[in-house]
């Protein structure tokens, strides 16, 4: 086979995955039939495209070849005949070759749309629904999910049939919810997108590749999402936040060392994404309804755009994270937002913020409440009492990298640097 | 599609009956065609179970499992789907000092 048509069928499978479930999954309604339909489709594309060309819209080539399959395997189970009639044609032919224009794309995009709001339906655990939007949505395979997440594949594969069991069983609709849910479950979808990137984000200071490509995974179905719901300026602002952070990636870590953002070399930062995710930030402002996401992305921003750490606007930073705190009522947004303040008005107005946090002993085991209170002592000179909090710090981190970086630290202010 | 609340409530707990009453539930869902059949339960305290071991009948008093919020109620509703069971479940006023679980009948 040539690597031109491979290359095809894996670009349509990266793009088409999601839309082609998602079509089978509305016209059987049942999601194990929809799923081994589309895999069969891209099996078919890789033994036909060769010999036939790769068709003009590969989309709609395997959405017809996976909907014949559907159809043949239920004609096949004679008790299941009253699901065939369900099934619609898209149109009067079932040659996949010979598909016209007249596609219903926007019935497509409701499809997608679908999938996203039922994977991520509040009935279900929130590690089915992360696993299950990667498996429908980004087509990865169970083994990918489970090394992604550091589970047995056997624990993944029953954890996703759990869920797709609880959806048939429970009667959770696939649809998109109606406009009363829609903010809640908006708010529910955008939160595993977020999950997902997370944790791709977390890992890249090691070396599991698999995981970080969890921050590709969740920045594609992020944009899928602002896609699909236009009106939606938090999906843009997650969206925004995520390619913000993204940019940063090639610059964070040396080797398997952590590099604060302040030390970063900022060369290294992905100019192209950092373009991007400001032009999404931009857009999603102009609806006027700033939230949690497009806060955060804010405050990238404006990291993302100074020249050096010294040219940062800590007093925006500041004020965004105060604006950030009334949305989420978060301790760790009160305990960045204290950072922001030591950064513009000096380190003892951040520890005054810092020391109320800790009184009100809503971050007890966090790490980095004492990391943060170390940092703004070993600033304001206080050697002995910063010490002191590296160590309260060092008892609680459990990530190697940041271990390193702590103990560099308390190095320096015992004077052993 | 037919889902099984169980109202489980602290039976400990005092509820005034114009907060926990759920008259003007069971006219709604009645109204509409949702609640099918339902009851409130006497207390734990009237519970017996019943286990047969070595077949032998066990008899016990009080309730099955021993957890702080025990079933008070049940009402058999007819739902579109989850979304509308859980929309019905909300309204229930017991919702607001219990916990209802939702659970789908066992149909084919």
């Amino acid at each position: 086979m040539s690597s031109g048509v491979e290359a095809a069928v894996a670009d349509a499978f990266r793009d088409e995955w999601g839309r082609v479930l998602a079509t089978l999954i509305r016209m059987t309604g049942d999601w194990d039939l929809a799923e081994e339909c589309a895999q069969d489709a891209f099996a078919l594309a890789l033994e036909r495209w060769p010999r036939d060309g790769v068709p003009r819209r590969p989309g709609a080539w395997l959405t017809t070849t996976a909907r014949n399959r559907a159809l043949d395997r239920l004609r096949r189970g004679a008790s299941e005949s009253a699901k065939v009639q369900e099934i619609p044609l898209p149109s009067q032919t079932d040659d996949p070759d010979d598909l016209g224009d007249d596609d219903d794309d926007r019935s497509v995009h409701d499809d997608r749309l679908r999938l996203i709001f039922t994977c991520c339906h509040p009935a279900l655990p929130l590690e089915a629904r992360v696993a299950l939007t990667l498996r429908t949505l980004a087509g990865l395979t169970t083994a990918e999910i489970a090394r992604a997440f550091l589970v047995p594949e056997p624990t993944m594969g029953k954890r996703l049939v759990r869920a797709k069991a609880k959806i048939r069983h429970a009667g959770i609709p696939y649809r998109v919810p109606p406009g009363h849910l829609l903010p809640e479950r908006t708010g529910g979808v955008l939160a595993v997108l977020y999950l997902l990137f997370n944790e791709g984000y977390a890992a890249s200071a090691g070396a599991d590749l698999v995981r970080q490509d969890l921050c590709a995974e969740a920045i594609r179905l992020a944009r899928t999402l602002a896609m699909l719901m236009p009106d939606e300026p938090e999906a843009l602002g997650l969206l925004s936040l995520m390619l913000l952070h993204h940019a940063r990636r090639a610059a964070r870590t040396d080797g398997a060392d952590l590099i604060t953002l302040e030390e970063q070399d900022r060369a290294r930062w992905d100019a192209r994404e950092i373009e991007e995710g400001l032009a999404h930030l931009d857009a999603a402002l102009r609806h006027d309804r700033a939230g949690a996401y497009q806060l955060q992305a804010a405050i990238a921003a404006c990291h993302a755009t100074a020249a050096d750490a010294t040219d940062t606007d800590w007093k925006e930073i500041a004020l965004l994270y105060e604006r950030l705190a009334q949305v989420v009522p978060s301790a760790v947004v009160r305990l960045n937002r204290a950072v922001a303040v030591a950064m513009a008005d000096g380190p003892a107005a951040g520890l005054e913020l810092v020391d109320a946090l800790d009184d009100s002993g809503a971050l007890a085991g966090y790490h980095l409440l004492p990391a943060t209170r170390a940092d703004l002592l070993r600033r304001l000179g206080r050697h002995a009492e910063a010490a002191v909090a590296y160590r309260q710090a060092l008892e609680l981190a459990t990530a190697d990298a940041d271990r390193r970086y702590l103990s560099r630290r308390l190095a320096e202010v015992t004077g052993q640097g | 599609m037919r889902y099984m609340m169980l109202v489980c409530v602290d039976e400990s707990v005092e509820v005034s009956e114009a907060e926990g009453l759920p008259t003007a539930w069971v006219d709604e869902m009645e109204g509409r065609g949702v609640r099918k059949f339902g009851s409130r339960l006497r207390p734990v305290s009237d519970a017996t179970t019943v286990q047969v071991r070595g077949g032998e009948v066990v008899l016990s008093d009080g309730p099955f499992a021993e957890t702080k919020e025990q079933v008070g109620g049940f009402d058999l509703i007819d739902c579109r789907d989850l979304d509308e069971a859980i929309e019905v479940a909300s309204k229930h006023p017991a919702a607001k000092f219990g916990t209802i679980e939702v659970r789908p009948l066992w149909e084919e």
